[in-house]
Formats: structure tokens, sequence, C-alpha cells
């Protein structure tokens, strides 16, 4: 193990040559303390502040797209009610207007009945009408015919007679 | 260097990589000297601060590629922290974060070839790893006083088998920060001397270099990740030896 200080003269391990340990020694904390100061002081604060920044932002952004859902599901709800009232105001309308027409109906048909009965009424009470002027007519020519045909056959006919023979007759 | 030349063509100096060197000529290393010891160190301040100061500088929402790396290695470092020594162990959190920025960057910075690795000395890795166990024990003295030596009563044992248990523990706990130092010096040491050696077989060998080669960039590959995993049990071991003096009960 050479103790002398050139370190260009063979030693069996440049590692185990104390003369330059105090040298290593020396510059290592040196730059140990060195990197402290750069790590504690400027780098890990900033990286720390970009981190949490970042992790910040992070958690903004999915509290106002929780937000923004929540608005969209809202606003489906209401979209939702808005088309269940629409739809029962249209069956309500046409619950009405059903309704409507089928009053509307039911008196139209109330009118033709009543029009239509007051017609049969009139035209059985002409037919009736008719039925005994026909009646008259028959038993006045039946009579004439009758008094006609007594006497046809030679006979004087008792005009009382034959009307009474003839309305017996018209009325059996 | 005359033995060397003794011994003829193949001529493979695999640890001259290793040597510490006046920057500026001259042949005295006091503990003052500008080195390549200081070169490398300050190359590895400087990577440190492009990566987590420059790197940093848009503060951007959305990050740019090295602020991505640099956020990536202070979550890997911090949550390694959280995990490993505890909620109460984020205070030390930028010591540890020295650390492994400096052990990775110095580990990265020798694989550049012609360069100077100063985490291969264990001058270097020592002193790192007794900082370590002297900070953690203190730590734990203050934190818990005499019951910090619970650490070495291992109560879930058996009565009878605790004074021998806990001699182990003494003994490893002591032990600790030799392992710690010489894991990371040894394998960066042995990477780097192993390369070398094979460029030297590289230089003689001609045409049949071809092999050599190809095994340099075999341990070449191997030692980019051994650089990496080296820094980080380091610094997840410091966690560990950071957790036991925060928690000394088992």
């Amino acid at each position: 193990m050479a103790t002398d200080t050139n370190a260009a003269e063979p030693v069996g391990m440049p590692q185990l040559d104390f003369a330059t340990f105090p040298n290593q020694i020396f510059w290592l904390v040196v730059t140990l303390v060195v990197i402290y100061f750069v790590l504690s002081r400027i780098a890990l604060p900033r990286i720390a502040a970009v981190l949490a920044e970042r992790q910040g932002t992070i958690s903004n952004d999915i509290t106002a797209a929780e937000e923004l859902k929540l608005k969209a599901q809202e606003a489906e709800r209401a979209y939702e009610k808005a088309l269940a009232d629409a739809r029962a105001e249209a069956q309500r309308i046409v619950a009405e207007t059903k309704a409507e027409i089928k009053a509307d109906l039911a008196a139209a048909t109330a009118r033709a009945d009543a029009e239509i009965s007051a017609r049969a009424a009139e035209a059985e009470k002409q037919i009736a009408e008719i039925r005994e002027n026909a009646m008259e007519s028959v038993t006045i020519v039946a009579r004439a015919t009758a008094g006609e045909l007594v006497a046809a056959l030679g006979f004087q006919a008792d005009e009382a007679a034959v009307t009474a023979a003839v309305d017996a007759k018209v009325k059996g | 260097m005359a033995s060397d030349q003794a011994t003829g063509g193949l001529q493979i100096h695999p640890m001259d990589q290793f040597i510490v060197k006046p920057l500026f000529g001259g042949d005295a290393i006091h503990w003052y000297t500008p080195t390549n010891v200081t070169l490398w160190m300050a190359l590895a301040v400087v990577c440190v601060v492009l990566l987590l100061v420059i790197g940093t500088r848009g503060r951007a929402l959305v990050p740019s590629r090295v602020q991505s790396i640099a956020e990536l290695a202070y979550g890997f470092v911090y949550k390694m922290v959280e995990d490993v020594a505890g909620k109460d162990g984020v205070k030390y959190f930028p010591y540890i974060m020295t650390l492994f920025i400096f052990i990775v960057f110095a580990n990265f910075l020798g694989l550049i070839p012609m360069a100077f690795t100063t985490t291969s000395h264990i001058a270097v890795t020592a002193t790192m790893a007794l900082a370590v166990f002297f900070f953690v024990t203190i730590l734990g003295i203050v934190k818990h006083g005499f019951g910090f030596l619970s650490l070495f009563w291992i109560s879930a044992a058996p009565l009878a088998l605790r004074p021998i248990l806990a001699l182990i523990e003494v003994i490893s706990y002591f032990v600790r920060p030799v392992s710690h130092s010489i894991r990371l010096a040894g394998n960066m040491m042995a990477g780097h001397a192993v390369i070398k050696v094979f460029a030297g077989f590289a230089g003689v060998l001609g045409v049949g270099a071809v092999f050599p080669l190809a095994a340099i960039t075999a341990v070449y590959a191997l030692e980019v990740l051994v650089s990496f995993i080296q820094a980080y049990v380091f610094a997840i071991l410091t966690c560990v030896y950071l957790r036991d003096a925060l928690h000394p009960h088992h």
C-alpha cells in the first residue's frame, strides 16, 4: 500500500491509496453539500409545488366534470319531465276532444231520432187519413154499385136498405 | 509500471482508470487539490442541476420530457422513503434524495469511456455509508434514548435465544456501514475493471477482437443496469436504517 502522494506510482489498488482519501472525502463533502442545497432550496420545493399544482388541477377538473355531469342529469330529468307533461297534456286533450265529439254525436243522434219519429208520426197520420178516405170512397162506390145492381135486376131499390146492407158488409 | 512492461505485449492496466490525479499537473495531492475526483463530482453536480433545476424551469402543468424525468426521480425516491422509512421518515427525504441522485449520476458518468468513476472509490462510499450510519444511530438515540437498544433485543424470539440474537444483531449493526459502502464501490470497480480487461484483450487480438468487443457490449449493458440498481440499493438501505432508527421496536 503506497502511502506516497504520487498517484502515478503503481499501487495495488488506487482505492487503497490512503494518501488520496482526504482529497476525495473533501470533494465528496463539498459535492454533497452543494447538491443538498440545490435540492432542498430549489429543486425539491419546485417539483413538489408542480406536483401539488397538478394534483390540484386534476381534482378541480374532476370536480368540475362531476358538477357538469350532475347538471346534465338534471337537464335530462327536466327534459323527461317536460316530455311526460306534454304527453299527459296531449292525452288530456285527446280525452276531452273525444268526450266532446261523443257528446255532439249523442246530441245529433237524439235530434235525428226525434225528427225521424216526428216524420214517422206524420206519415202514419197521413196513411190513416188516406185509408179513411179510401174506405169512404169504397163505401160510396159500393152503395152506388149495389143500387145500380138492384136496379139492373129490376127491383126498386130502397136507398136506406141498400146503404145499411153495404155498410154492414163493408164493416164486416 | 516497470513490472508491467516486463511482461511483454499484453499491457492491461485495468486499475489505472481509478487513479486519482491532480487536474492541473503536479504530483502532490493535498486535501484541497483539484483532482479528477473534483472534475467528475462537479460534472455530477452539473447534471443534477441540469435535470432537477434547469429541467423543471418551466414548472409546466403538462411536463416536458426532462421535467417528467425529474418528477419521476422525485416520485421514485419520495415513495421509497415513504414506503420503507414510514411517514415520519419523509422529513429526511432531501438527504436520501441527495445521496441517491449523486450516486446515480456518479455511476452513469463513470460509464462514459475515459471517465473517472468517483463511486468506485471506497473512500467516497465509506464516507457516505459512515455518514448514514452515524446519522441514523444518533437519530435513534436522540429519539428513543435507551429504548433504541430494543432494536437489538428481539422480543418475538424465545427468551433463551435473545442474548445470542442480541449479539448477532449488534455485530450486524456495526457491519452495516462496511457492507453498505463496499457493495457500491465493489460493484462499480469490478464492472469497470472487467470492461478494461476485455478492452486490453481487444487491443492484441486483431480480427479476433470481435469477441472481447461483444463481451464489452454485454458487460456494458449489465453495468448500466448495475449503476442504477446500486444507487437504488444504497438509497433503500439508507431508508431501512432510517426506519430502524425511527421505529426500533420490532
